[in-house]
């Protein structure tokens, strides 16, 4: 067999070992993540803290997002509905179309790229310039007082802010749709109330948050605890959070939408 | 004679197959300020992650007030940890906390101590490095000499047994590195510290240590008091202390013999 073959298959060997490796770190990182949370729950503050760095500061983008959205989806709906006659019915698509599924996964992927990159960036420059280091010499554990807190403040922020970006969207629509085209506005949100419905869509709508809070922080705390202590390491951290985190948002829409939404009874 | 408060022996490390350190041995008594000098790359640095627990040997032990730190189970070394100070190489600060929640860290990480105790223990312990007045300061407003005064009087928080100093002299200017120097000398006195102190400046810490160990390819290569080291004809010794650019230690990295590397031979043939 040629020698470039061999190579290859060593290559693809050894990628594929360093893969495996690597997620058995990460799963290993989660758990201890979880095992060392309590400080976080008896020093809530430091979660607190976290919640404004990763939540509040995320609220701008969210809720600029979330207007915009919504009232792009209540021009296109209006144009396709109103082929039909049934423009009233554009508040149901606006409402619908946010609370299952745009609000949950646009607001876990503007959270990725402005939260999740900072969680990153900035736990991995506390270990390029030792301060992790320090802190295990003073004996405080890192991950307690470091990652834990970003990791739950994440978790309670994003549910949070898909909730924001659905209400900002909404109001959206509301703009387009009845303000500026002149929708009735009383078919428009008759209509949603009618198709919207609380356990089946908006509790749906914020398992899938919660769901992308976990996977979106958890992502961002482990490539920044994992980053090469170096410039170039934590901006390839950086920008694997951003990256990783969009596909297991999208992947993980998939599997819980095929779960939650099967068109059956 | 008493205890040793660190007792090192046939301590090996590799990282991977590569060997940092070979069988090294050494004590050190409680209350001395102890230089640990070598090139770069020598395992000056590991040998202090060592001592702190940070990696575990391939070989030996080192043992810290009487225990074995790489057995220690995480609980104990912790304990073990909050009677040892670390100064890193460029402070290592917390750059989203001030000076003074820097130096409070620890102690409200480990005690319960009222606020207005630790505000008089933290001011007390930057008064010690002379900054007491730039309490409210944030790092990224200090000087490099300035951050790591910090860092000291935040090593020194909990008073502990034992300060390591990595590299506590790079990158200073004259007046720094001489307060940094001295702070050293005069805290170990003051408290009955041991502090070691791993450096290759090797004039400003000759001044203020009382022993010096030199490490060179992962084994003690000599070691004596500064006035030994100073006189010593050992030619490892002397090329260190001197700054000579060949010696023991060559100027050439290994490698093929330069006429062949740049095949001179084959072209003249």
């Amino acid at each position: 067999m040629p020698k470039r073959i061999i190579t290859s298959i060593q290559a693809i060997g050894h990628r594929t070992i360093d893969s495996i490796w690597r997620l058995g770190c990460a799963v290993r990182f989660f758990v201890l993540v979880f095992l060392k949370s309590t400080t976080s729950f008896l020093r809530f503050g430091l979660v607190i803290r976290e919640i404004y760095f990763v939540g509040v500061l995320s609220l701008i983008i969210i809720l600029v997002s979330g207007l915009f959205v919504g009232m792009v989806l209540g021009l296109q709906g209006y144009e396709t509905l109103q082929k039909y006659g049934s423009e009233s019915a554009v508040g149901t698509l606006v409402a619908l179309s946010l609370v299952r599924e745009l609000g949950p996964v646009m607001a876990a992927l503007l959270f990725a790229s402005r939260a999740g990159s900072a969680i990153t960036a900035e736990i991995g420059l506390m270990k390029a310039t030792e301060q992790l280091s320090a802190m295990a010499m003073m004996a405080v554990d890192p991950i307690a007082r470091v990652v834990a807190p970003r990791f739950w403040a994440g978790v309670i922020s994003m549910p949070l802010l898909a909730a924001l970006f659905s209400v900002l969207g909404v109001f959206g629509g509301y703009l387009v749709a009845v303000v500026f085209i002149g929708v009735d506005e009383g078919s428009f949100w008759s209509s949603m109330q009618n198709a919207v419905d609380f356990r089946y869509d908006i509790v749906n709508g914020v398992i899938k948050s919660c769901f992308f809070g976990v996977a979106v922080t958890a992502i961002a705390v482990f490539e920044g605890f994992d980053a090469p202590p170096t410039a170039e390491g934590v901006s390839g951290a950086t920008t694997r959070t951003v990256v990783t985190s969009a596909l297991a948002i999208l992947g993980l829409d998939f599997v819980l939408t095929s779960f939650m939404f099967r068109g059956v009874d | 004679m008493s205890e040793p408060l660190i007792e090192i022996k046939d301590l090996a490390f590799s990282y991977s197959t590569r060997p940092i350190l070979r069988s090294v041995n050494m004590t050190m008594s409680r209350g001395k300020v102890i230089a640990i000098m070598g090139g770069s790359g020598s395992g000056k640095t590991t040998l202090l992650r060592l001592i702190g627990g940070e990696i575990k040997p391939t070989a030996g032990y080192v043992k810290v007030a009487g225990q074995v730190v790489h057995k220690l189970s995480r609980n104990d070394l912790f304990k073990l940890r909050r009677k040892m100070g670390m100064l890193f190489q460029f402070g290592a600060l917390f750059t989203d906390l001030s000076v003074f929640d820097n130096v409070a860290f620890q102690i409200r990480e480990h005690t319960n101590l009222p606020e207005s105790m630790i505000r008089d223990l933290v001011l007390m312990k930057l008064h010690a490095v002379g900054l007491r007045g730039a309490c409210h300061l944030m790092p990224a407003e200090l000087s490099g000499g300035m951050a790591r005064r910090v860092a000291l009087a935040r090593s020194i928080a909990l008073d502990p047994m034992l300060i390591m100093y990595d590299e506590p002299f790079t990158g200073l200017d004259p007046i720094s590195l001489s307060v940094i120097g001295s702070l050293i000398r005069r805290l170990t006195d003051a408290l009955g510290v041991t502090s070691i102190v791993v450096t290759h400046d090797v004039q400003e810490s000759l001044k203020i240590v009382d022993y010096v160990y030199f490490l060179a390819d992962g084994v003690i290569a000599a070691h004596g008091t500064p006035e030994e080291v100073k006189g010593s004809v050992a030619p490892f010794v002397h090329q260190f202390v001197h700054g000579e650019e060949d010696g023991p230690v060559p100027f050439h990295y290994p490698a093929e013999a330069y006429q062949k590397d740049l095949k001179l031979e084959t072209h003249f043939a």
